[in-house]
């Protein structure tokens, strides 16, 4: 078994707080996704030519058929919880380097029009208030404030 | 023809949240010591190696390279492999490829861990797109959060359900002295007391963060049968990937990947009904309402019966088909370690080792690894050689 050694022997190092960004590439299609919220408030999405299925967002390719996707398909900005999570522990954003706030509710949404689902934010922490099924709107910044990256979409509200 | 493989021996540390004792070549080298002892070989008959582990968990990029000292890889062939976690399961297949295709006898499978050198759920969400799914994304937890939240809405499971998985392999681990959580009980009602992390996950429904490393030696038919009196050989395997966007998964279909490769590897083994043709499991359940659903999936019981199947005891170290008789996931979770851990004590009950945690008269066992986005390895191993 390993030697309960007194840990004040024992030494770590420390990486520092440093920091090392990264500039990641959106793509043409996801590109044109944040256009359209900008300009039109609403969701694009893209339908594979072969299985038939729209998915939010649109993307090049439809990964189980190897199939290059070309139809944009203009979705609305209302949809379903399919399944969510009430986030209530500590961690370190590694986009950031603090902590993030919590709680927060981490939900995934069928859009409306859309076969597969969303992952984004929705505005309700009471577990008793939040159930499958029950349907939301997208909440965006003042087109403004958008800065063409997923957090123009501020979170989705509950439709009561 | 591929030739026929088995496992002739393992090794693996004892697992802690901080091993400040050692550094990551140290404690890789325990496991490795403890497993080429195992089947009493020397690192001169090792052919080559396999390790994984997450890189980025510890932020050190080389790892092949960086851990020969401790592996014993020096001027050897190493192939380093991440698949997040399933890359244990991937490592102790890829060793099998290496055996199988005729050019290695004996070959080292190594995974390791230390958690404790960075922020886990930090370092998970780097795993996920850094577009679309990071900024609503945090770790491991939330992600099957929901896939719990939508099996409980679809077949009325309840949180007492899941804390019944939780306990049964806390329980298990009682007997696993290498066990990170060795010697620590907990009750239903413990489970259900304990703080909530991600509605419906509270903290003793889901694995620890653990320092730790699991090696294992695989050998050639031929060589094998010298090294251990009962091998444990290798009946079949089986790997899917799914989606790597999160939106793309169907959560409402069961577990398409673990489907797929569960379902390749039976009809590769000739099992027709799981929960009676295994005699064990060592399932990569990394919180506790998986041991409800996906042994759904892998055809233990029918959908919707998981939670009335494990109440039943069915999944007990005495019932038709145990399940993780070593504690399982949620009781230690070394992350590039877990799968291979999974493989080793599925190899550990064939060759009839486990001591208190041995399962009587284990002749066929079924190992999985869980990982990434939804991806699936199924192992399974037997005590007789294949046809």
């Amino acid at each position: 078994m390993a030697a309960d050694t007194d840990k004040t022997e024992l030494l770590t190092v420390s990486s520092g707080g440093q920091a090392m960004p990264y500039e990641w590439s959106i793509g043409l299609y996801g590109s044109r996704f944040f256009q359209e919220i900008k300009e039109h408030k609403r969701f694009l999405g893209i339908r594979c030519p072969k299985c038939g299925l729209v998915r939010v967002p649109p993307r090049r390719i439809c990964g189980p058929c190897f199939q290059k996707l070309e139809e944009l398909v203009p979705l609305s900005d209302t949809g379903t919880i399919t399944a969510f999570s009430i986030v209530s522990y500590p961690f370190i954003d590694p986009d950031t380097g603090v902590q993030r706030p919590i709680p927060y509710t981490y939900g995934y949404i069928r859009m409306d029009g859309a076969d597969n689902i969303f992952s984004h934010l929705i505005n309700e922490t009471d577990v008793e208030k939040i159930k499958v099924g029950m349907k939301v709107r997208a909440v965006f910044k003042a087109p403004e404030e958008m800065c063409g990256n997923i957090q123009d979409i501020r979170y989705f509200e509950i439709i009561r | 023809m591929a030739r026929r493989v088995a496992i002739v021996g393992t090794g693996q540390t004892y697992h802690k949240s901080h091993r400040l004792d050692v550094n990551g070549r140290e404690m890789i080298n325990e496991a490795v010591t403890r497993a080429l002892e195992d089947c009493e070989l020397t690192i001169a008959d090792i052919d080559a190696i396999v390790i994984g582990n997450m890189d980025h968990f510890e932020a050190i990029n080389y790892v092949d390279t960086w851990s020969v000292e401790g592996s014993g890889g020096y001027m050897k062939p190493i192939m380093k492999i991440t698949t997040g976690g399933t890359t244990g399961a991937s490592v102790a297949i890829a060793a099998h490829y290496h055996v199988a295709c005729g050019l290695f006898d004996r070959v080292l499978a190594i995974g390791w861990e230390k958690n404790s050198e960075s922020d886990t759920t930090a370092a998970i969400i780097t795993c996920s797109d850094p577009i679309w799914d990071r900024f609503s994304y945090s770790g491991a937890i939330p992600s099957l959060a929901t896939e719990a939240s939508a099996y409980m809405e679809q077949y009325g499971a309840t949180q007492e359900d899941a804390a019944h998985v939780a306990v049964r392999d806390r329980t298990h681990a009682l007997n696993n002295p290498y066990a990170q959580m060795y010697g620590r009980p907990v009750s239903v009602e413990d489970v259900m007391a304990s703080s909530m992390l991600a509605y419906p996950i509270k903290l003793l429904d889901v694995c620890p963060r653990t320092d730790g490393a699991c090696a294992v030696v695989f050998a050639a038919e031929g060589v094998a049968e010298k090294l251990a009196s009962k091998p444990a050989w290798v009946h079949a395997n089986s790997v899917r990937h799914a989606a790597t966007w999160f939106g793309d998964v169907d959560y409402d279909s069961g577990m398409l990947s673990l489907q797929r490769a569960s379902a390749e590897a039976y009809d590769k083994a000739g099992i027709r009904s799981p929960a009676d043709d295994f005699d064990v499991a060592e399932l990569y359940l990394p919180y506790s309402y998986a041991g409800l659903k996906w042994i759904e999936v892998l055809g233990f019981c029918g959908p919707g019966e998981g939670p009335r199947f494990v109440r039943d005891g069915h999944t007990d170290m005495t019932g038709k088909i145990p399940v993780n008789p070593s504690g399982g996931v949620i009781s230690t979770n070394c992350i590039g370690a877990t799968a291979l851990l999974r493989v080793a004590e599925a190899a550990v009950q064939i060759m009839g080792k486990g001591d208190k945690r041995q399962v009587p008269e284990v002749k066929k066992a079924l190992a999985t690894g869980f990982g990434g986005c939804w991806w699936s390895d199924v192992v399974i191993l037997g005590s007789e050689r294949p046809d």
